[in-house]
């Protein structure tokens, strides 16, 4: 009988070692320090860089056979979805608003994350690191392009998509997300690695996309429902990156505790912060909605965080330090923020609406000690306001955050009836905060956020507050792209069309 | 006890492997929700290969998983054999 020879097959650990860790040399004509000279400025001690370890072990080729067959199953859903009118089997139009702002800010940060982590990768010594960024990099500017390539079919039929990347970089909401990204990238490369992977990652990234997608799911929308769960099978390893750096950070050396609590503390907030947008998606915008927005913290933020909080604190670590400001601010925040969406609705380039007597029972059942008390009343006086044919518009313009720049909507800790603003003077000038978390940011690094590009002081310095001019230069067509949704063009066109579909008339 | 999750893609490939999930983890609960299954467990879950290829009836490589993946929480350790998440309290 014939034997045959089994080519012995590496294990797992061993074709990691060989794949990851073997492709590494140590430099014959150059020192390290001149090869890799941003890993030392930020103050983190790291003495063996072999300590760093993919808990995934995934290696190059492996990588490229999974990813090729997310792909495959990516396009072959949005081919379908293109193909059999996808774009009128939502629950309704009014989705599109959640749509629209991701694309305009969500899709764009996925590019600056694929510029971050192709540069850490450079900048980073250890081989495990520099595959794991190498990888992570490239996942990246997939999701940018596979969300812009999903999202392009709505283009062709509804308004406020066309124009995401001047929207992106001069749009006021859209401004938050891109200081977020801009900060992060201009910081050195482990403070780049806590703000995107481990704050971004692994403590807010399933509060956007798990509950999120789950409802593109419930609204009938199949391309969005593909790209997020297609890009969030990537974010399991990113948050495992993100997790395994921090804890290397914090084994290599006890002195680089003190630096990676502040990270924590500073890129917790900021990441809070941009959430304000997602809870306005999650609370208002889906016609069908999975869970509300504090459902949904309860879950990721209270028990997930909770938990990483407390597995971390055997190194030393503890909360965040506006933990309990995030807290106090969940079961306000989606009302505080689609107040204003709506009020400054005419520089938009999404729309906003007011809440159906239905929406409100369900908003004021999932937030039982907030909406009725503080929320239903105001929404209450703009319907009286819109059907009196005065319909409540804000032409003032907001005062931005210097540090986050939202605008100055939310309230005081622990008085949802006080407006909370903080304001610094820093070398004569004065500077406007909507939290203790901004400004405590702001005070660490004000030579940082001094720079800072704000939209609505823009207007003025570069427009002379010409709202117009302003609407021609980051591509809003008024009366089409912004507005209330009732009345709205997109409103119109669905409704027809969704007719002529199920009808021979 | 903190809770350790992972999330799959609800879809054919998925349902055998959420089976041999809850064989290996008695305490897991399994959460359905629109499009996917969220999987919890007190401190400490294991996905095991062997399970799976006997719900499967092919043979399988744990590094299959990250097709379906949607999240996770915990520390991750994997081999050929074993993908367990964890807390260390």
């Amino acid at each position: 009988m014939d034997m045959k020879a089994t080519k012995k097959k590496l294990g797992m650990k061993e074709r990691y070692r060989v794949l990851t860790r073997d492709l590494g040399w140590e430099p014959g004509y150059q020192s390290k320090e001149a090869i890799f000279p941003y890993v030392r400025y930020e103050g983190i001690k790291v003495h063996d860089w072999d300590k760093w370890e993919d808990p995934f072990r995934l290696t190059m080729d492996a990588y490229w056979k999974y990813q090729a067959e997310k792909e495959r199953k990516f396009y072959a859903i949005i081919d379908a979805h293109a193909q059999n009118n996808g774009h009128l089997n939502l629950t309704d139009a009014r989705y599109l608003s959640a749509l629209k702002i991701f694309l305009q800010a969500i899709s764009p940060g996925e590019y600056a994350a694929h510029k971050g982590f192709a540069r850490i990768g450079r900048e980073f010594p250890g081989v495990g690191t520099q595959v794991a960024c190498q990888m992570q990099a490239i996942d990246e500017i997939r999701h940018a392009q596979t969300q812009i390539h999903a999202m392009s079919n709505y283009n062709r039929y509804y308004d406020g998509f066309h124009a995401f990347a001047d929207a992106r970089d001069r749009i006021w909401y859209t401004s938050v997300a891109r200081s977020f990204f801009d900060d992060a990238m201009s910081a050195g490369p482990f403070e780049f690695m806590i703000a995107i992977g481990f704050s971004f990652e692994y403590v807010l990234t399933n509060l956007l996309f798990v509950p999120f997608m789950s409802g593109a799911a419930y609204n009938g929308d199949m391309a969005t429902v593909t790209f997020g769960f297609s890009a969030q099978s990537d974010e399991a390893r990113h948050m495992t990156l993100g997790l395994e750096c921090i804890k290397f950070m914090l084994e290599q050396d006890p002195d680089n505790l003190p630096i990676v609590q502040g990270w924590i503390d500073k890129w917790f907030w900021r990441g809070f912060r941009v959430l304000g947008l997602v809870s306005t998606m999650m609370d208002y915008m889906l016609p069908k909605r999975v869970m509300s927005w504090r459902e949904a913290w309860e879950i990721y933020g209270v028990e997930n965080g909770g938990a990483l909080f407390r597995d971390l604190a055997r190194y030393g670590i503890r909360p965040p330090k506006g933990w309990d400001d995030a807290e106090q601010a969940i079961d306000h925040m989606s009302h505080q923020f689609m107040l204003g969406l709506y009020q400054w609705s005419f520089g938009t380039a999404f729309h906003s609406w007011i809440p159906s007597d239905d929406d409100m029972a369900w908003l004021s059942a999932k937030y039982p000690d907030t909406f009725d008390r503080h929320y239903r009343p105001r929404w209450a006086h703009i319907k009286k306001l819109k059907a009196a044919g005065t319909p409540f518009k804000n032409y003032g313009l907001a005062r931005l955050c210097q540090c986050c720049q939202l605008p100055c909507v939310f309230t005081e800790p622990g008085d949802p009836t006080l407006t909370c603003h903080r304001e610094t003077v820093y070398k004569g000038e004065k500077y406007q905060f909507c939290s203790d978390g901004c400004k405590d940011i702001f005070e660490h690094e004000p030579e940082k956020y001094i720079q800072a590009w704000l939209p609505m002081p823009a207007l003025f310095s570069e427009l002379g507050g010409d709202v117009a001019a302003w609407m021609d230069w980051v591509n809003l067509r008024d009366g089409a792209d912004n507005g209330d949704y009732d009345g709205s063009r997109d409103q119109k066109h669905f409704d027809e069309w969704r007719g002529l579909a199920t009808s021979n008339l | 006890m903190s809770t350790v999750f992972i999330a799959l893609q609800a879809n054919e490939e998925t349902r055998p492997i959420i089976d041999a999930i809850e064989i290996d983890n008695p305490q897991a609960v399994v959460n359905r929700q629109p499009a996917m299954v969220k999987i919890d467990a007190p401190g400490r879950l294991v996905v095991r290969r062997e399970t799976i290829e006997e719900q499967l009836g092919r043979a399988y490589d744990l590094q299959e998983l990250q097709i379906n993946l949607i999240t996770l929480s915990g520390n991750v350790d994997e081999d050929e054999d074993t993908l367990t998440l964890s807390w260390n309290e």
